[in-house]
């Protein structure tokens, strides 16, 4: 096996025998199980918990009309709500509801115009679910007993409640349809977090990686028999299959998982996260920019790391890489939200930036196909760029110890291999 | 099979850390480098191996600058050791090994031999973090030899050891020297570079100031030393002519004198004030001259 090969296999083997990768692995598994599961899990907490103990309403009515009608309808929109009529002094049901025998009060009045008034006490005005519910369910009341009065027939009827049909389009042509955004946003959403996430632990990983070997002085003896440049890409290239041997796992158990609770799919939160139909483009889309936005800050924080002396002052060197992707999510974040902002749009094609603010623009947007591949060509030329302008520091950076861990030293680090 | 350094500088911004530097150190011998600290030993080697490009001048080995196409033929002992703290010895070391060009079964049959010749055989799997120092120093030799370099590098070997793992290690020096291998070494220890070295070269502050083999080298220097134990007082010695310097020990004196001439007019100026134990003329150590020659009060 050559160098490179050794070194790479090295950097897999060790990092993929660690504590924190099993960990993290099996964080996430968990995580993604919950996610999964989500819906079925917030049945449990939710609905199901009140299953046992239904919501019971003392509905004070002096006519009876309403809280006929009442008890009758509310069942369509929630059978967990009875609905009890009490015809005693308002005092009396106000006390019962305290002692606990009913959960809450309800006082309707229907007036001469037809409007009913109504009154909800309860002990506490947590449970908006219930009020919502008694609120909708009279207005139909009202509404019905309106048509009875103007005596409408039942087509008539089910006109006036017809619901309206209510649909987003764009005139700008690169805008996605509304169907069509709501299927990206989650996908986006989901993919920036994770394109963040791994971008940062393995540069990081990377970056300490790097400071350990210079800390523990067997850098001397590798820079002797390996090029930098060859150690450096080595170690990206090996952190970089383990990060993609990581979102794999999390990628199939998320898959499986998703698979396994196709019968939950079906509307919810996953149809407001687009997971019915995941876009392949936005995707591939994801892998390419992950794949960008990975060895850019590996570079980065693989030179800034052959800088420092001992690990602890590694944050304080990596804060560039941390403030540089830290931007970039949160500007990814806000494309999200508003995909046309120039700014946004200037961000996509600024190398930092770009592995996120594009992925973005490309999941939220219909843009041309050349702003994408621009941005992806300006990306890899920094890489290229930081990688050759690395290796020199790197080279000289891996001799140097000292205290200092700033960017004094990087001038230092250049002049040690330099030919003057 | 040659090292020629070449009028090599290195500038580090204001400072000169090598000035003007030539050396020729012949295939199969056994090079000294010596130098107070700061003196440019480090550096020097670093510009050997090629991990810092020198200001000017140039260094060949074999008619070639060093580099990583000829990484496999030269082994480096740095000053400040390191390995991998969590790695057990033998994946270290073959580990090493193969970065320098070595098949993985042979480095493991000589991980094998070294580590019986050290007498620490049962360390083949521990973690290098729980060995002692001075252990950790022979599994970081062992890296630096294993591949059979034709060129050894090393940056004082036998700091930090023992009296007995100091031979040990020498022993295996000198076995690498003889079978071929051209090896240049630093130490502060003049004791075991004149103990080991064919010739050496003494640097200060970045330029030599001795440089050749170690009898021309003590033969040039002209001094002597003379060493008498005698029971009455020596110390007016001091004004005497010729005399350079007077060193009182618990058992008599050392003078270092100008030349041989004067112990034969010191021994008659004595020798009627009483009674003589020891009168001996003696070659200047490399330590009196590298005092002399550096100038630093190491007394």
């Amino acid at each position: 096996m050559n160098k490179f090969g050794l070194i790479l296999a090295k950097t897999y083997i060790d990092k993929f025998k660690s504590k924190s990768f099993l960990l993290t692995t099996i964080l996430f598994i968990a995580a993604i199980m919950v996610g999964a599961n989500l819906s079925t899990i917030m049945d449990q907490f939710g609905r199901g918990g009140e299953a046992e103990d239904e919501w019971k309403i003392a509905v004070k009515d002096e006519e009876g009309t309403v809280a006929g009608a009442l008890e009758q309808q509310i069942l369509l929109v929630n059978d967990q709500i009875s609905i009890n009529q009490v015809t005693g002094p308002f005092d009396e049901v106000e006390q019962q509801v305290i002692d606990g025998q009913y959960d809450a009060l309800l006082t309707v009045t229907l007036k001469e115009s037809g409007k009913i008034e109504s009154v909800y006490f309860s002990e506490s005005l947590t449970s908006s679910d219930v009020s919502n519910d008694l609120q909708l369910t009279l207005q139909t009341i009202q509404s019905n007993l309106a048509a009875n009065k103007l005596n409408l027939s039942a087509d008539e009827l089910a006109t006036l409640n017809m619901p309206v049909t209510f649909k987003q389009d764009s005139f700008s042509e690169t805008a996605k349809s509304e169907a069509e955004l709501s299927e990206a946003r989650g996908l986006v959403y989901i993919m920036i977090f994770v394109i963040y996430i791994s971008v940062l632990l393995y540069s990081m990983m990377i970056a300490t990686e790097v400071a350990a070997e210079k800390s523990s002085r067997v850098m001397e003896i590798l820079v002797s028999s390996v090029p930098p440049i060859q150690q450096i890409f080595a170690k990206i290239l090996g952190v970089g299959l383990l990060g993609l041997t990581q979102l794999s796992i999390w990628g199939i158990v998320g898959y499986a998982s998703l698979q396994f609770n196709r019968d939950q799919m079906q509307g919810g939160i996953y149809e407001f996260f687009g997971f019915s139909s995941s876009s392949i483009e936005t995707f591939v889309f994801g892998l390419i920019f992950f794949l960008l936005g990975y060895f850019l800050f590996a570079t980065l924080a693989a030179f800034l790391g052959s800088l420092v002396s001992r690990t602890e002052d590694l944050q304080q060197m990596l804060m560039p890489v941390t403030l540089l992707i830290g931007i970039g999510t949160f500007l990814a974040f806000y494309g999200i939200a508003d995909p046309t902002a120039t700014f946004v749009t200037i961000a996509s094609f600024i190398p930092f930036f770009s592995p996120l603010v594009m992925f973005t623009r490309v999941g939220m947007l219909n843009v041309p196909i050349w702003e994408p591949i621009t941005a992806i060509v300006l990306t890899f030329i920094t890489i290229v760029l930081l990688g050759w302008f690395g290796a020199r520091v790197y080279r000289g950076g891996v001799l140097m110890y000292g205290n200092g861990s700033s960017f004094k030293d990087l001038r230092k680090a250049l002049m040690i291999t330099k030919k003057e | 099979m040659t090292l020629r350094i070449e009028k090599v500088t290195k500038r580090l911004g204001e400072s000169v850390a090598v000035d003007n530097l030539s050396l020729t150190i012949p295939e199969k011998s056994m090079f000294g480098f010596l130098g107070a600290n700061g003196a440019g030993k480090t550096t020097t080697f670093r510009m050997v191996l090629g991990l810092i490009n020198a200001s000017s001048g140039s260094i060949t080995w074999n008619g070639k600058p060093i580099g990583y196409h000829n990484s496999h033929e030269v082994g480096y002992l740095p000053e400040e050791r390191g390995l991998y703290p969590k790695m057990k010895v033998k994946d270290q070391v073959v580990y090493l090994a193969r970065l320098r060009g070595m098949e993985k079964k042979k480095a493991e049959q000589e991980l094998i031999y070294w580590l019986e010749r050290f007498n620490v055989p049962e360390y083949e799997n521990k973690r290098v973090e729980e060995l002692s120092k001075g252990n950790q120093q022979k599994i970081q030799f062992i890296a630096a030899i294993l591949h059979k370099p034709s060129l050894l590098i090393l940056d004082e070997p036998f700091s930090g050891l023992d009296p007995l793992n100091v031979e040990l290690l020498k022993d295996a020096v000198r076995d690498i020297h003889k079978k071929g291998t051209t090896t240049v070494f630093s130490s502060h220890r003049m004791e075991h570079v004149e103990e080991l070295c064919e010739s050496v070269c003494i640097v200060h502050k970045g330029s030599p100031v001795v440089h050749g083999g170690i009898r021309e080298i003590k033969r040039s220097f002209g001094k002597k030393n003379l060493l008498i134990n005698a029971e009455f007082d020596l110390t007016y010695l001091k004004g005497f002519p010729g005399v350079v310097k007077v060193k009182e020990r618990m058992d008599g004196v050392t003078l270092q004198i100008e030349n041989e001439g004067v112990s034969q007019e010191i021994l008659k100026e004595i020798n009627a004030k009483g009674f003589i134990r020891q009168f001996s003329l003696e070659e200047p150590s490399l330590n009196d001259i590298f005092i002399e020659k550096v100038g630093a009060s190491f007394e």
